[in-house]
């Protein structure tokens, strides 16, 4: 299953790709091919911007604007005003959860 | 809330010569009790954790290979579910009690905390190896070149789900690009579906509640056969348009025609309420005003729910959900306020001061 078409933020500077493979390894979404020795996005609608290759990407070849997606926790960001909160962790005492 | 930690089911009570505590690989009935509660009440799933640390699995020594997971106790007891036949560590990251995915995405389930947690349990002096196997789903989370640089550990991504272990061990520690994605079947959707219809459950008592003042209001007070009479058909198309949302968008996701959870929630939601209000008695919804609130209002309410969803799937990304609130709510919003107004309508009409 894909999720909508031309939204991700993903993006990857080739010039400081090392042709690892790290990301590769990390993302559990195919969006990596490798590509001679570097990589090349092969499928970036199918990214989910879990921000697994920027994290362990040693050589800032990779950025992406990483979140999780949910509609839950945007929405109690909106109301309560700042970031998204899902409240899974850290402010559990207000008895809110999801994951 | 008071934080429960639980007992681990140590059977004997076994230690390794470090004085890690073994733990079976089997599962009680109370872990597979445990599960189920975790799916269907929020307060069990938010406080069943095991206590940070390391544990041992089978015979373990020096050589046996690190597994690391967080303190929910699910993710830990499906872990260990995997490793009968296997002589393991198991180290436990505090990511207070939530899952490994959620957590990486936190940050809990991270590179300062993985460093801390090697420190704390004098992992260097346990295992001669230098190297922890991480769940591929900790990725978002840890920076596996930072965890290397601070402890010496290399840090390598196991399989994302703990049933491909087995196969990642004996083959020396290596995951088919099988073993690498993630999926999003039917059955795991199934299991997922009480956690978006039992939250949904409480907004469904305050509607109950609204369509019985509504219905039953009439000019002498407010009356319980009218409520009754006129409530029962909304209270049913009620009913379809929370299952519509909660329970058969989720399981039905792959076959609903649109990328898009709001359009899928709605398409499902209309069908729903188009069929009901064709099969429903014809005097049950007589008025105009009712028939366009009832077409309006619970294909909205379906896929409001249906984007719920959107949280507990594997393959939504925060860009795009991001454009569905930002087209979405909006939509909401009027349709909720014509829906009122056309409730309004209604009302007038029911009490003869009709337009």
């Amino acid at each position: 299953m894909k999720y909508l078409a031309n939204v991700v933020t993903l993006e990857l500077f080739p010039e400081r790709c090392s042709g690892c493979g790290r990301c590769l390894e990390v993302c559990p979404r195919e969006v990596f091919a490798k590509n001679g020795k570097t990589v090349r996005i092969m499928d970036r609608d199918r990214c989910i911007e879990c921000g697994a290759c920027m994290m362990n990407c040693s050589f800032g070849a990779i950025r992406v604007n990483s979140g999780v997606g949910c509609a839950a926790a945007l929405i109690n960001g909106l109301i309560r005003g700042g970031e998204p909160q899902c409240g899974c962790g850290g402010n559990e005492e207000r008895g809110e959860s999801c994951c | 809330m008071a934080v429960e930690l639980f007992d681990l089911p140590g059977g004997s009570g076994r230690s390794t010569a470090e004085n890690v505590t073994v733990v079976p690989t089997e599962w009680s009935r109370q872990d597979a009790w445990g599960r189920l509660r975790c799916r269907l009440f929020n307060s069990v799933r938010m406080n069943y954790r095991v206590k940070p640390g390391i544990y041992a699995v089978g015979a373990a020594d020096g050589r046996s290979p690190v597994l690391v997971t967080a303190n929910y106790k699910l993710s830990f007891d499906l872990l260990r579910r995997e490793l009968s036949g296997f002589d393991a560590w198991i180290v436990v990251l505090d990511t207070r009690g939530i899952n490994v995915w959620c957590a990486a995405g936190k940050g809990t389930f991270g590179t300062e905390e993985l460093i801390r947690r090697i420190r704390a349990t004098r992992l260097p002096e346990i295992v001669e190896h230098r190297r922890v196997i991480l769940p591929q789903l900790g990725a978002p989370g840890v920076q596996a070149h930072v965890v290397k640089e601070h402890t010496g550990f290399s840090v390598d991504y196991g399989p994302v789900y703990a049933r491909d272990l087995p196969a990642y061990l004996r083959a020396g520690c290596r995951a088919t690009a099988q073993m690498r994605k993630v999926s999003f079947d039917f059955r795991e959707r199934l299991e997922l579906t009480p956690m978006e219809i039992v939250p949904a459950l409480k907004g469904f008592g305050i509607f109950l509640a609204a369509v019985f003042v509504l219905f039953g209001l009439q000019p002498e007070g407010i009356l319980f056969h009218s409520a009754f009479n006129n409530g029962l058909p909304v209270a049913i198309l009620g009913t379809a348009a929370l299952l519509s949302g909660t329970f058969l968008t989720p399981l039905l996701l792959p076959w609903i025609p649109f990328r898009s959870f709001a359009v899928k929630g709605f398409l499902a939601g209309g069908i729903a309420t188009a069929v009901l209000v064709f099969l429903l008695p014809a005097k049950a919804l007589q008025s105009a005003y009712l028939q366009a609130f009832a077409l309006l209002f619970f294909p909205a309410a379906s896929s409001y729910l249906a984007l719920q969803f959107t949280g507990s799937t594997t393959f939504t990304s925060i860009s795009g959900v991001k454009k569905e609130l930002k087209i979405g709510l909006p939509l909401y919003v009027a349709a909720g306020a014509i829906a009122l107004v056309l409730l309004v309508l209604y009302k007038l009409q029911d009490w003869g001061i009709g337009i």
